[in-house]
């Protein structure tokens, strides 16, 4: 209990640690982009980036953008335009120059924890290889979990594709039956989930309507993935809806496992 | 009343009667609003299984080498989804520029760039409409293609009435 309190400490001190906890912590990440279905040659998305409680609302801290991937039609990198952070948001640019899907995503595998040294309590945050190197030797008492953690949203100019939808085999991912830019209310949308890219049955999906701030019922629906590991959505009105899952049921990582979270903005249009 | 409806018939009659000819006249109402753009509508026909066989028409704001109008087309979401976000627009002899406010009388012959030929069936007229500033709405009209008839059915905010009218 000690050591939880500690860690939420730290993570309402400092955001980028934030990113890595499992999000047991009320606190939601998020990636909520201007339009979802655009058109034309060329198009700009501008996405808004925040750790919040409310769902869309900006209230809590702006979300770190070092672990920002954006993946194109082709399934090249994409260069965002970063505009910067305030307060309670980041907010940065996507270029749209090819037709098709584009995955932008807060994607980070690495691990997580503390070590003592010289009877003080060392906070370690980084890469697998970097944690070799970067903890002193005469660290004691060390203990690093592993993390993968994915926030990510979906855009598409002209007709949707799915080169860029392919999974990385790390960690949760969601792999769209239904093209994350095609889901109208009232349809059912089907996505599977997979871990480390396997699929993954008996999941709990969070799955709750943005708006948050106008209604006094959380309204979450909490689905489970079935035996191929795959959830199915239905949004009954249109919306951004906010999508999140973990391993560990949410609250603590699997013992000696990866410490894995997920989650996702969908748009659903009006039919 | 009945004058208005002698007009509109005639207007639509006055296309030659050749074979597989299809006529659709569409109202754009008159709207009081502060800020007015006119709309941007599509006019397709689905068959029974709900895919589009023919893009008859769709109006937009064409503007070369200013801001392009084709930011708006997902505005019109059933026909984006449908057939707009795999056309390479502008389309020849289907995309138009926008239209005021009126009655809008539109000819097709079977076998032209816009109505390809169509077995005899069951068919759908979608026209949707969407409006800058303004809503969307869709008026579609189930029809029976091999047979001579002519159908109406209307619009509550962007369109006002919608006719079909076929002479197989």
């Amino acid at each position: 209990m000690t050591i939880k309190r500690t860690l939420s400490r730290v993570a309402l001190a400092l955001p980028a640690i934030a990113l890595l906890i499992a999000p047991a912590s009320a606190h939601r990440r998020w990636l909520l982009p201007s339009a979802t279905v655009l058109s034309g040659d060329h198009e700009v998305v501008s996405v808004d980036a925040a750790i919040a409680n409310g769902l869309f609302y900006f209230d809590h801290h702006a979300m770190p953008l070092d672990d920002l991937v954006i993946t194109g039609p082709d399934g090249k990198a994409v260069q965002p335009k970063i505009i910067g952070s305030g307060k309670y948001r980041s907010v940065f640019d996507v270029p749209l120059d090819t037709q098709g899907t584009y995955r932008i995503a807060l994607a980070s595998n690495g691990v997580f924890g503390s070590y003592m040294l010289n009877g003080e309590r060392k906070r370690w945050r980084g890469s697998a290889e970097a944690a070799k190197t970067g903890i002193p030797a005469g660290a004691t008492e060390v203990q690093l979990t592993p993390v993968a953690s994915r926030v990510e949203t979906f855009v598409t100019l002209g007709a949707p594709s799915t080169t860029a939808l392919k999974p990385t085999g790390k960690g949760i991912e969601m792999v769209p039956v239904s093209h994350p830019n095609d889901l109208v209310a009232g349809e059912a949308a089907k996505m599977r989930f997979l871990i480390d890219g396997k699929p993954a049955p008996g999941l709990d999906v969070e799955f709750v309507q943005g708006g948050t701030r106008y209604r006094d019922k959380e309204a979450m629906q909490h689905i489970t993935t079935d035996a191929d590991g795959i959830a199915t959505l239905n949004a009954a009105a249109p919306g951004m809806y906010y999508l999140e899952t973990s391993n560990g049921g949410g609250r603590e990582a699997p013992k000696g496992g990866t410490r894995m979270s997920y989650a996702a903005v969908l748009e659903f249009l009006p039919g | 009343m009945r004058f208005t409806l002698c007009l509109v018939g005639t207007s639509i009659a006055a296309s030659p009667a050749l074979a597989g000819d299809l006529a659709v006249k569409v109202d754009i109402p008159q709207l009081r609003v502060a800020e007015y753009h006119r709309p941007y509508v599509a006019l397709w026909i689905e068959d029974a299984k709900g895919n589009t066989v023919a893009n008859l028409a769709n109006w937009y704001q064409i503007r070369r080498g200013r801001e392009d109008g084709t930011k708006w087309l997902p505005d019109l979401r059933t026909w984006w989804r449908h057939s707009g976000r795999s056309l390479k627009l502008p389309v020849d002899g289907v995309s138009g520029p926008t239209r005021a406010p009126g009655s809008h009388v539109l000819r097709f012959t079977e076998g032209s760039r816009a109505l390809p030929k169509l077995a005899p069936g069951n068919y759908t007229l979608m026209v949707e409409a969407a409006r800058e500033v303004g809503g969307r709405e869709l008026v579609s009209i189930p029809f029976r293609w091999g047979a001579a008839g002519s159908r109406s059915a209307s619009g509550s905010s962007e369109l006002g009435t919608v006719t079909l009218q076929i002479k197989p």
